[in-house]
């Protein structure tokens, strides 16, 4: 099966050039460094209100928080990174002009690459998250209140990032391509905290600019679902207690995302690609 | 009206005269403003070496991506192996090999080739001896194991011939297939076009090697500016008439008058040159010029060479233009 084929080509390919190997190699750097962090909240002073397991609850759930914050972001890169060559190196180093003579169709070529890409991100994503909250129980204790579901939103954004290259890299060089999937990719994230401040200011204005382009680009959508999800119950209440101001903080979600909004993400990712399907099945190679 | 099964239907197909390898009808590809294709019209016949010769820029391999359905054309139309141009079952039937290509730097060539298996759809169990033929056939056996990046380039283009001839294909397409090779490699690729026609392969060699098609193809077209200018079997191309150089003794009245009754006559120090005449003529000639008292000491038919005929015809297209680059519209 063509679709088959391709993806096992691109993961293949990550695998002989070495990425693979990379990753794993600066994971478990990351993982060690994390995991001494773990163990030095343990010997933090916790003063004021609250015990001792609340104290070390909101710090290794904020650490945890900012950890997945990096991963997301360096998916979403690694993703941008990945995807934007994905289809325009192979145009201009002709490897494509023997393969796509071949009895397959260009949406499978395309597809291929998608799957292939999007394994390499999920397994990257999962198991990068998964080997932190692991480490925070076994320093700590502490495991966030659901842990799987603040995985499939982290991965969900890198398959944002990723189908929205893959669209680049049909018309666009790799470097053009991957520079405005990742510069979108902060406008979206700063538009999500404009949209924030607007809500702790009841401006509707400057509430809407949020909407409208989580809208546009649902990354920042999708990592507010992860942080709810990573969330314990205790930080609610402390920042529930702080008023409507805490809306502006990026690290604090006090919604899940509604169920429309999850269909609009999957709706844009299977729109996004079949605009890839058109635009690459057009172009003269 | 009647109805027909599809058992007498398919049985009126195969009565059918075997579709041409290719035939294209006014084609155009249009780049903005630029016209790379100018109405290409030709029809290649089953089995045989087809050269299409051009200078650079003439459109040629703008014409093949066009009929590998790599491009899509703004007009005209074409079937390839009887199926419109681009059609996904007929490329189960057709090699091809790019001009500029490369495969992935860090596959093994045994690696490429089976990816191709794949992608041609070729069953399995076939897969094994396609490659071992495919890597003996372009003689890179020796070479299976390495990466691809560390082949040089008249390797690579061995490896791109064995990828585009794998699954016996009915028709390949070699867009310069001698680019990058040194003599031995060009030699090389010249018995495997040899081959290939003996095997009943069609093959459609883009190239503007003239020594090359010369003495490989059975047909050829020239084009320029996006057209076909010529298009005939090697002979009808360089024209059937003979150039006739003379070297002649006792030639009397009577001789000369035979001579200018066969062709132009030109009358040099050294001997005679005779033009127009057909090569089937001039054995009987010679016996006319015997029979008239002459002595004959040498007769030297000359054909006109496929780059003489080329030049002329690019001449006659476009008197004087150093520019044969696709033009605007």
């Amino acid at each position: 099966m063509p679709v088959l084929t391709i993806a096992r080509l691109t993961i293949h390919e990550t695998a002989r050039k070495k990425l693979l190997l990379a990753l794993v190699i600066i994971t478990i750097v990351v993982a060690l460094l994390t995991g001494w962090l773990f163990h030095k909240i343990l010997e933090l002073p916790c003063t004021g209100e609250g015990s001792r397991q609340m104290c070390t609850t909101i710090t290794a759930a904020t650490i945890l928080m900012l950890l997945s914050f990096m991963f997301s972001f360096v998916l979403a890169l690694g993703a941008a990174f990945i995807a934007s060559p994905s289809i325009s190196a192979d145009i201009e180093s002709g490897i494509f002009l023997s393969m796509l003579t071949r009895p397959i169709r260009r949406s499978d070529v395309l597809l291929g690459k998608w799957l292939g890409l999007a394994t390499l991100i999920a397994v990257y994503g999962g198991a990068t998250a998964a080997m932190e909250f692991i480490i925070s129980r076994i320093a700590v204790g502490y495991m966030p209140p659901h842990p799987v579901l603040a995985i499939v939103y982290i991965v969900a954004e890198g398959l944002v990032v990723l189908t929205l290259s893959v669209l680049f890299s049909t018309r666009l060089s790799a470097i053009t391509g991957g520079i405005i999937a990742l510069v979108l990719f902060g406008a979206a994230w700063l538009g999500g905290i404009t949209g924030s401040v607007g809500a702790a200011f009841h401006n509707q204005a400057i509430e809407n600019v949020g909407t409208i382009t989580s809208l546009i680009l649902p990354t920042d959508g999708l990592w507010r679902g992860a942080i709810y999800n990573l969330e314990p119950v205790a930080m609610m209440v402390v920042q529930q207690g702080a008023g409507r101001a805490e809306s502006a903080n990026p690290f604090f979600v006090n919604a899940p995302p509604a169920t429309p909004y999850i269909l609009w993400s999957i709706l844009w990712v299977a729109g996004i690609f079949g605009l890839a399907i058109w635009s690459f099945a057009r172009r003269d190679l | 009206m009647q109805t027909r099964s599809i058992e007498e239907t398919a049985a009126d197909v195969a009565a059918l005269p075997a579709s041409p390898a290719i035939h294209s009808q006014g084609l155009v590809k249009r780049y903005g403003s630029i016209v790379a294709l100018d109405g290409l019209s030709m029809t290649v016949p089953r089995g045989e070496v087809f050269g299409f010769l051009g200078p650079n820029g003439a459109g040629k391999t703008t014409a093949v991506k066009l009929l590998v359905g790599l491009t899509r054309p703004s007009g005209g139309e074409g079937w390839v192996l009887g199926a419109p141009i681009g059609d996904r079952e007929a490329r189960r039937r057709i090699g091809y090999l790019p001009e500029l290509f490369r495969y992935q730097d860090w596959l093994e060539a045994r690696e490429v080739l089976s990816l191709h298996c794949e992608l041609a759809g070729i069953p399995r169990r076939r897969r094994a001896a396609e490659i071992a033929e495919a890597l003996d056939l372009v003689g890179l056996t020796d070479r299976a194991g390495d990466r691809v990046g560390t082949f040089s380039k008249g390797m690579q283009q061995r490896l791109g011939l064995g990828v585009a001839l794998l699954g016996g294909p009915e028709l390949v397409l070699l867009d310069e297939p001698t680019s990058a090779l040194d003599p031995v490699g060009r030699h090389d690729v010249r018995e495997l076009i040899r081959t290939l026609r003996a095997r009943g392969t069609t093959v459609f060699l883009n190239s503007h090697m003239l020594t090359e098609v010369e003495q490989v193809c059975d047909r050829v077209a020239v084009v320029d500016r996006g057209q076909v200018i010529a298009l005939g079997t090697m002979d009808e191309l360089r024209g059937a008439d003979t150039l006739l150089r003379l070297r002649l003794g006792r030639v009397s009245e009577a001789a000369l008058e035979a001579l200018h009754r066969a062709g132009a006559l030109d009358v040099e120090a050294d001997g005679y040159t005779l033009r127009g005449v057909g090569r089937d003529a001039v054995p009987g000639l010679v016996a006319q010029l015997v029979g008239l008292g002459c002595e004959v000491y040498a007769v030297e038919p000359r054909g006109q060479s496929l780059e003489d005929r080329f030049l002329e015809l690019l001449g006659g297209n476009d008197a004087g233009a150093d520019n044969r680059a696709p033009h605007h519209s």
